[in-house]
């Protein structure tokens, strides 16, 4: 019952502790070697349903590191990380896999569209490993396109458009189904700045419709534009007030 | 169904416990769909990706098909003939000149058989030795070779229908001519054309050493016994009484279909009913034998070639899935983003990798059935094939498939998705 919940409409606006979508408590991630090297130490941080956050920190910061933990790519070695209040310890690969799936939207620096399907089709993989969505898949998968605005290239092939199309395909491709948190790792990262600019207004289009973005970058740029801004440095977190 | 956190009815209906969480599912459908693109993305790869498994295939298939065709085609052209043949001839036949042979057959072999049910013929043969050469005219002349060197036979008048001998011209002997013991010859085709004789109405005459025959009949063709085609025959009683001949040294026997094996049990005790024990009854070594013998060895070298070339085809399918799943390593990470497990993935690359066999069983099979088709229809054969073929060869080149794909979807599974997506492909 509560499973078919997981995918209804936009989440009502944030007032409470209880609509926390992300939260890290003291989470460290080490990784094996000698000696061992702690990627994340003590890390805790809490965005709120509709936040826009993003997270800097130069190279070797942790940044990736904390964005697989964010993704559920990756376990934390010790703390607590609840996404939608969801306890993420002990789960099953497959429940991992599942809250994935569901509510987490994944925005990459190169895009990762399949070259040879259509951006129609690209989209709709994000809904191959959700059960009960094949016969309407199609469908959202032609809404996600619209809303970024790419409603004109349904069957175009990815070779066929632009770097700044590109990305909002992937973009459309993270929110079909709508996650309860859009990630994006370098969103700009291959984009020319009038593309960034692009895509940075469409991420304010869908923050001000009540989307939760955590946007992980190193250009000032991208974290200028986030409501608010995390510092990662030698696996630490730190809120950046403005 | 409610965890300790949410005991009271949750606000937000998103938050809150495991049993929200909706586990990811690849269905069938999607994974049949996912590996069609995958296959079908790049044609002419998946083509030569899988030629190695489509020639074993086609190998493997043309070979047991073309076995199974030519063994049905040499088995009706030989049977008949084979089939129908019984030998009956003394034990431990010795051969020597002061040594004669010991032979209980007796001179009416051939009558005593024909009361047997299921013989159509009998005759017996025997060669005998003559002395002086063989001439077809009186006179001696000094310039032409007339004088011949001829191997001469005795026989009984059922002789000519247990070999299935066709007369060109003439007649052949009968009981008349064998009680009588008469002076009378007929003539393998190979002998008439060495004496210069044609035909046999002008009553020409030959001598053996310095007796006279008149010959009175021509054979055109012998289906057994080829040696009787360049022979001078005499009848039995001919030689019994002046050729000093003991007892015939062979009897050849024509059964009906089928009766072979009973005849064989029975014509020794029929001719000997004394000494059975001293006849050796078979049917001689058939060229059937022979020629399966050379199929069997022919047959296990392609298959042996098939194999290899299988093997080659696996190779050659899990170095192709092994070198996709490189290339496709931002896919793999993708995927495990978009909520696979890798279980998913695996799944995803073997069962690409099955279908690539199964299809390759395919067309390998189709390529070798009309190989089969081509070779019977060059040879006007029928083809034959095995009906388990057609089915059983697709599943193998499946097996092949998954079996080749096995360390592919192994590795594929193993990708770190958090590498493959920052590989950037």
């Amino acid at each position: 019952m509560t499973a078919s919940i997981a995918d209804s409409g936009p989440p009502p606006p944030s007032n409470s502790t209880a609509d926390i979508v992300v939260e890290l408590d003291e989470v460290s991630r080490e990784f094996p070697g000698n000696p061992p090297v702690r990627a994340l130490d003590g890390a805790s941080l809490a965005i709120q349903r509709g936040d826009y956050v993003a997270i800097i920190g130069p190279s070797g910061s942790g940044k990736s590191t904390l964005l697989h933990l964010l993704g559920l790519l990756d376990e934390p070695t010790h703390g607590v990380y609840r996404l939608d209040g969801i306890d993420t310890r002990d789960l099953t690969e497959s429940d991992r896999a599942g809250l994935r799936s569901s509510r987490i939207g994944f925005v990459f620096q190169s895009f990762h569209l399949l070259g040879h399907r259509t951006t129609v089709e690209n989209v709709m993989l994000a809904e191959v490993y959700r059960p009960g969505t094949r016969s309407t898949r199609r469908k959202r998968a032609e809404d996600a396109l619209r809303q970024v605005g790419l409603g004109h290239r349904l069957d175009a092939y990815p070779t066929t458009l632009s770097g700044g199309e590109r990305q909002r395909v992937a973009v459309a491709r993270a929110l079909v189904g709508e996650p309860s948190l859009l990630l994006a790792d370098e969103p700009t990262g291959n984009l020319d700045s009038v593309t960034s600019a692009q895509i940075l207004d469409l991420f304010d289009d869908l923050h001000h419709s009540g989307l939760t973005l955590a946007v992980i970058t190193h250009d000032e740029d991208v974290s200028e534009r986030a409501e608010r801004k995390v510092r990662i440095n030698d696996g630490t977190l730190t809120e950046v007030f403005r | 169904m409610i965890d300790l956190e949410t005991a009271q009815p949750a606000p937000e209906p998103r938050l809150g416990s495991r049993n929200d969480i909706v586990r990811s599912h690849f269905s069938v459908r999607d994974l049949l769909s996912e590996a069609t693109v995958a296959l079908t993305a790049r044609p002419a790869r998946t083509l030569l990706t899988a030629l190695g498994t489509i020639l074993g295939v086609a190998a493997l298939v043309a070979t047991l098909g073309l076995a199974k065709t030519a063994g049905n085609q040499v088995v009706s052209r030989f049977n008949e003939l084979e089939a129908t043949r019984v030998l009956v001839e003394p034990q431990d036949r010795q051969q020597g000149r002061n040594n004669r042979q010991v032979s209980v057959i007796p001179f009416d072999a051939g009558d005593r058989l024909r009361r047997l049910n299921g013989v159509a013929a009998a005759g017996t043969k025997s060669e005998v030795g003559v002395d002086g050469l063989v001439r077809s005219v009186p006179v001696v002349d000094p310039l032409g070779q007339n004088e011949f060197q001829i191997p001469v036979l005795s026989v009984s008048p059922g002789i000519f229908d247990a070999v299935r001998a066709t007369i060109e011209t003439g007649r052949v002997f009968d009981d008349g001519h064998n009680e009588r013991g008469d002076n009378v010859v007929v003539l393998g085709p190979g002998a008439a054309r060495r004496l210069n004789i044609t035909r046999v109405d002008n009553s020409p005459a030959i001598f053996i050493g310095d007796d006279s025959f008149a010959v009175i009949g021509i054979l055109r063709d012998v289906e057994r016994e080829p040696d009787m085609l360049n022979a001078i025959m005499v009848v039995d009683g001919y030689a019994r009484e002046r050729l000093s001949l003991f007892a015939p040294a062979e009897v050849h026997i024509e059964v009906e279909i089928g009766a072979a094996d009973l005849i064989g049990t029975q014509a020794a005790l029929a001719l000997a009913p004394d000494s059975p024990d001293q006849l050796k009854v078979g049917l001689p070594s058939s060229p059937r034998g022979v020629r399966s013998g050379v199929q069997g060895d022919l047959n296990s070298l392609f298959l042996i070639l098939g194999g290899v070339s299988l093997l080659v085809g696996a190779i050659g399918i899990a170095n192709v899935t092994l070198v996709s799943v490189l290339e496709r390593t931002g896919e793999i990470g993708l995927r495990r983003a978009l909520g696979a497990t890798r279980r998913h993935i695996a799944a995803q690359f073997l069962f690409e990798s099955g279908a690539l066999g199964a299809l390759a069983g395919l067309i390998g099979t189709s390529v070798g059935i009309l190989t089969v088709v081509a070779v019977s229809a060059t040879k006007s054969w029928t083809p034959v094939l095995d009906s388990w073929l057609p089915f059983g060869a697709p599943i193998l080149g499946a097996i092949i498939g998954l079996i080749a794909g096995t360390y592919p979807a192994w590795k594929a599974s193993a990708t770190e998705p958090i590498s493959a997506l920052r590989s950037g492909t």
